[in-house]
C-alpha cells in the first residue's frame, strides 16, 4: 500500500515534469501533494504509529530530492495567479532566494541519505528536513486554509 | 439664526466634552490591580512569553536572535500600519516601566504615560490573563538582552490615527474579566481554555471582524480574511470547514511540528507562531488542543482567497 502510494507519488512528479510547460500551476501542486503524502507516512513512522521500514524511509528521501530538483521549475512568470494557487509574490520578487531555499533543501536530503538505516537517525533527520517546510512556506506561501 | 449657531455650538461641545469624558484611559479599570506580593517565578514566565507569540510582534527585524525583541517590523492591518514597540528591558523599551505599568499595559490596554494602545497590541485577549503571570512574563522579558531603539510611529490614516477614539471602542470590548476556570471541567480543559483566550491570543486571528474592528460571537475562531495581507486563515472549530476531521493529537503536532495531518506544514505567520508553541511543555499544547476540540463548531469558509 504504501509503496503503491510512494510510487504514485514519484511517478505523477515524472509524470507532470513532461506537463509542466503546459500547466505549471497544476504540476506544482501535484509535486507538493507528493511530498505531503510522502511527510504524512514518515510523520507516522517517526512518532511510531506505523512500524519503522529503512526502505519506506528512502523512497521518502526520494520524493523529497525530486521536488526539491524540479520544484522551481514551476513558477514561470505566467503562473503568479489562477487554479486557486496559494503561491505568494514574493516567489517572483526574490527568485534567487527562493530558488536557493530548494537547494539547501537538496543538500540536506542528501546529507539525511545516510540516515535511514534506524528509527533513531531517521526520526532526527526527518525532523529537520520538515523544519524547511514551514521556513519556505512562511515566506513564499499565502495564507490558506 | 444666531439662536441656532448658539444651540449648535453648545451642542458642539457638550458631544466634544462626553467624547473626552467617555475616551478617557481612566475609565478603563482593568489592569489596576496590584500586583501580587512575592517573588516571580521566572520558569513560569518564559511558557507565558512562548505562549503569548510576544516576538511574533516584537522581534527586532532582519537578524534571527530570538531573544532581541527592539521591535519596529511593520505590521500591515486594515486600518493602517503599526510599527511594534521595542520591548526589551532597554531604555528605549521597558527597561524603567514598574510591574504595575506592565500590568496596566497588558490587561487595561494603557501606556505608563495613560494613553491608549491600538488592540494590534491584543490586550482583548491578555485582560484574560491572571495577574500574578503578567509579573512573571514581566520578570522574563527582563531578563531577556537590553535593545537600544525604538519603532518609527504608526502609519495611520484619520479616523484610526486619533488614539483617545479608541476609548470608545475598548468601553464596548474590553470588560477587564481575568479567566475563570469551569469548575465542572478537567484541569487540562481549563488550563487549554485559559492559554488560548488569555496569552496566546488565537482568536484575534483566527477570526473574522466585523466593520468596527471587533469579532462577533459567531465568528469566533471561524477563520476569515488575512488581516495582514493576502489569503485566508483557517477555521479552528471542529466543523466540517474546520478541523472537524483533527484529533487531539493532530493539533499537538501541528503546535510542535508545524505539520498537519495531511503532510502538510503551516504558512505564513503560523510558522513564526509555532516556532514559540513548540517550546510550550507537551502538556501544555495538549491542553491547548483539548480546549480546541472543545470549541463549538461554526461554519467558516473553506479554500483559499
Amino acid at each position: 500500500m504504501l509503496r503503491t502510494v510512494l510510487l504514485t507519488a514519484a511517478l505523477a512528479v515524472g509524470a507532470t515534469a513532461v506537463l509542466a510547460q503546459g500547466d505549471p500551476i497544476a504540476t506544482r501542486k501535484q509535486t507538493m501533494k507528493g511530498v505531503g503524502d510522502a511527510t504524512k507516512i514518515g510523520s507516522a513512522m517517526a512518532k511510531g504509529e506505523a512500524p519503522f521500514d529503512a526502505a519506506k524511509a528512502k523512497e521518502i528521501l526520494q520524493v523529497y530530492a525530486n521536488a526539491a530538483d524540479k520544484m522551481h521549475n514551476y513558477f514561470p512568470e505566467n503562473s503568479k495567479t489562477g487554479g486557486e494557487t496559494t503561491a505568494a509574490p514574493t516567489i517572483w520578487q526574490n527568485q534567487a532566494e527562493f530558488r536557493k531555499r530548494f537547494d539547501d533543501w537538496a543538500a540536506e536530503i542528501k546529507k539525511a541519505s545516510a540516515q535511514t538505516d534506524n528509527l533513531d537517525n531517521f526520526k532526527a533527520a526527518f525532523g529537520n528536513l520538515t523544519k524547511a517546510c514551514g521556513g519556505c512556506h512562511e515566506t513564499f506561501r499565502i495564507k490558506k486554509s | 439664526m444666531r439662536r441656532t449657531l448658539v444651540i449648535l455650538a453648545v451642542l458642539g461641545l457638550l458631544g466634544a466634552l462626553a467624547f473626552w469624558f467617555l475616551t478617557d484611559p481612566g475609565l478603563q479599570r482593568a489592569g489596576l490591580e496590584p500586583v501580587p506580593a512575592g517573588e516571580a517565578d521566572l520558569a513560569n514566565g518564559r511558557t507565558l512569553f512562548f505562549a503569548g507569540d510576544c516576538t511574533s510582534c516584537h522581534l527586532s527585524p532582519n537578524q534571527d536572535d530570538r531573544t532581541r525583541l527592539g521591535g519596529g517590523k511593520p505590521l500591515p492591518s486594515p486600518f493602517g500600519t503599526f510599527y511594534p514597540p521595542n520591548i526589551s528591558p532597554h531604555a528605549d523599551g521597558i527597561g524603567s516601566w514598574t510591574p504595575e505599568q506592565f500590568l496596566r499595559a497588558m490587561r487595561g490596554g494603557v501606556s505608563p504615560d495613560g494613553r491608549h494602545y491600538y488592540p494590534a497590541f491584543p490586550y482583548t485577549s491578555y485582560q484574560r490573563m491572571r495577574p500574578a503571570d503578567v509579573r512573571d512574563l514581566f520578570a522574563y522579558l527582563k531578563t531577556l538582552p537590553a535593545v537600544p531603539g525604538r519603532a518609527p510611529d504608526h502609519a495611520l490614516p484619520f479616523p484610526f490615527n486619533v488614539r483617545r477614539g479608541l476609548g470608545l471602542w475598548k468601553l464596548a470590548v474590553l470588560d477587564g474579566k481575568v479567566f475563570e476556570p469551569d469548575p465542572a471541567k478537567s484541569p487540562s480543559l481549563n488550563r487549554g481554555a485559559y492559554l488560548v483566550e488569555g496569552a496566546a491570543h488565537c482568536a484575534e486571528c483566527h477570526s473574522a471582524r466585523n466593520a468596527l474592528g471587533m469579532i462577533p460571537a459567531e465568528r469566533r475562531y471561524a477563520g476569515g480574511p488575512n488581516p495582514e495581507g493576502k489569503g485566508f486563515v483557517p477555521n479552528i472549530t471542529p466543523d466540517k470547514t474546520g478541523l472537524a476531521d483533527w484529533s487531539k493529537g493532530d493539533i499537538a503536532e501541528v503546535l510542535s511540528s508545524g505539520l498537519t495531518p495531511e503532510g502538510d506544514s503551516v504558512g505564513s505567520n503560523m510558522v513564526e507562531v509555532v516556532r514559540n508553541t513548540s517550546q510550550l511543555a507537551p502538556a501544555d499544547r495538549d491542553a491547548i488542543a483539548e480546549y480546541i476540540k472543545s470549541l463549538p463548531p461554526r461554519v467558516g469558509r473553506k479554500g483559499p482567497q
